[in-house]
């Protein structure tokens, strides 16, 4: 189920914490949130759920709007800090989530035996919430979500409070489960996004600064491809000369002298690898190494979010 | 299933599983037996008379410091530690989920005044029992708590503090439960009118004494519902 949102705005009185956000998220998706705290990353995730009112604009799943109380049954979410009833076992507030869905009758013991399985839980299902870890803490949230197998999941830091071992299965879930539904997830942790989301989107002061794959974003910062190379000739001036005449280079210059590295700068659109090597074939120069340069995830973040 | 029901029970479930609800079982049935029975001065035995006026009288006052210890947690610690969002985020509206924290202490007041049949099973074997006017006190009893929860929850909703809410829903209450009454008689023309109106125990004494009015009845139900009404209110208004 495709997921749309349009113009959300949300404010608090003269601050707006969401600005005139839109965005769709198709089917088998994985959309990574990110942002800086306070960027109005939960704020988002609210009001997509609507537990939040929507001031201005309007978030709509299969044509309908999610103000329509109905539509809440598509959503499956997973709040930020994961309240849980402490007093309840386990497994009896899995069946008070799944009665609460709508999760019909015949097919509540079914499903949360699944959901058992699915998230690890049954060494764990008979005791109260309040003697969990806050890693299982976390398993039983994303349990109550997914209870009544939505098509759409909206987490909210999914991945706090987890070892990594955790980490690494409740990504694979993830996946797993993405590839038949929506899903929106928010973190702070970059490398996740990376390993688990197909696009980005980067918000700041409520107001979208970057969406697109990893991939996209990295060229879009970074502008043109970087590699860095060492050459092993006779005279390094003369290679550095001779790489500046490439035509697909725009720019190679020294970073040691003495060693013979350097750092060229592709033309934009273009690739200067195999001028390189054919170069230092022509001259018979040896080519030791070739490292593209990438721009991490980080760096990204940081040019985008720090103004 | 319908959500009111499914939150309900599990409130329900929360009050036996916690102390909450054998605590104010006991001492309800504790201050209530004593008053009815054991007090010496005015007792069952003391009067002479085979009727429950004393417990009733007195599980007004009970119910009065009660209700607020139930009606204190049902909204503020749900907006407290958040699980409110989690109530709200699935197809359960405002209305759904107020009116289940509703009936959860209702049920609970029911509970205890379930418990309090055998006080009448005996009492009417001791003379000549008037079941009309027992009926219609325990009536009056129900109808009386529904507004008490009323004006709990609405104090509930406005806070995230249990205590806040347990005092607020207390101050109101000394408000319908004497303040109203003694406004009334010490002032004369429509005011004492507008107040002897809305004075609680007015109308308690009238059901309590046997005497079914209707008016009495839309009493009750209105500060019930106006309560109801207006915790539903500032929910839908959350930030």
């Amino acid at each position: 189920m495709n997921i749309k949102i349009e113009n959300l705005t949300k404010k608090y009185g003269v601050q707006k914490a969401v600005d005139d956000i839109s965005f769709e998220v198709k089917t088998g998706e994985i959309l990574g949130f990110l942002g800086p705290n306070g960027a109005g990353k939960s704020t988002t995730m609210k009001m997509i759920t609507h537990y939040l009112n929507i001031d201005e604009g309007d978030v709509i799943i299969d044509g309908q709007s999610i103000k329509v109380n109905e539509m809440k049954k598509h959503i499956g979410y997973l709040p930020e800090h994961n309240p849980l009833y402490e007093e309840m076992p386990v497994m009896d507030y899995l069946k008070f989530a799944a009665e609460l869905q709508g999760v019909d009758k015949s097919k509540v013991d079914d499903r949360i035996k699944e959901m058992i399985v699915m998230c690890g839980l049954d060494v764990e299902k008979h005791k109260k919430i309040s003697e969990l870890s806050k890693g299982y803490r976390q398993r039983v949230g994303l349990a109550q979500a997914m209870i009544h197998d939505p098509d759409i999941l909206i987490l909210d830091e999914p991945t706090t409070g987890l070892d990594p071992n955790q980490i690494v299965e409740i990504r694979e879930l993830i996946k797993t489960l993405g590839s038949s539904k929506t899903v929106i997830l928010s973190t702070h942790i970059l490398p996740e996004v990376e390993a688990t989301c197909d696009r980005i989107m980067i918000i700041n002061k409520g107001k979208i600064v970057a969406d697109g794959t990893a991939e996209t974003l990295r060229k879009t910062a970074q502008g043109s491809q970087v590699l860095k190379v060492k050459i092993l000739g006779p005279d390094n001036d003369a290679v550095l000369e001779a790489l500046n005449n490439l035509s697909s280079v725009q720019n190679a210059e020294f970073i040691n002298t003495e060693e013979g590295r350097f750092e060229i700068q592709s033309q934009i659109d273009m690739q200067s690898n195999e001028d390189i090597f054919r170069l230092c074939a022509k001259n018979n120069w040896v080519l030791t190494e070739m490292i593209p340069f990438e721009t991490k995830l980080e760096d990204i973040f940081r040019n985008l979010t720090v103004n | 299933m319908n959500p009111t029901w499914i939150i309900a029970k599990r409130e329900l479930a929360s009050f036996f599983n916690s102390l909450v609800a054998y605590i104010l079982l006991i001492a309800f049935l504790g201050f209530t037996g004593f008053f009815t029975w054991l007090s010496g001065n005015g007792d069952v035995f003391f009067r002479k008379q085979a009727d429950l006026k004393v417990f009733f009288s007195i599980a007004n006052l009970t119910l009065f410091f009660f209700i607020p210890a139930i009606t204190m947690r049902l909204l503020a610690e749900e907006k407290k530690s958040g699980t409110m969002e989690l109530l709200l985020t699935k197809d359960v509206s405002n209305r759904q989920m107020v009116l289940g924290k509703f009936l959860s202490a209702f049920l609970m007041v029911a509970i205890a005044l379930l418990f309090t049949i055998p006080y009448y099973i005996t009492v009417s074997t001791l003379g000549n029992f008037d079941h009309g006017a027992t009926i219609s006190g325990y009536l009056g009893l129900l109808l009386l708590s529904a507004a008490y929860i009323g004006v709990g929850l609405f104090a509930s909703s406005i806070t995230n503090n249990q205590i806040v809410a347990f005092l607020l829903a207390l101050l109101l209450g000394v408000m319908f439960q004497f303040l109203f009454g003694i406004i009334a008689s010490s002032s004369s023309g429509w005011v004492a009118e507008l107040f002897n109106t809305l004075s609680l125990n007015n109308h308690f004494d009238s059901i309590s004494r046997g005497v079914i009015d209707s008016k009495d009845i839309i009493y009750f139900l209105s500060v019930a519902f106006l309560g109801i009404f207006l915790s539903e209110y500032v929910i839908g208004k959350r930030k």
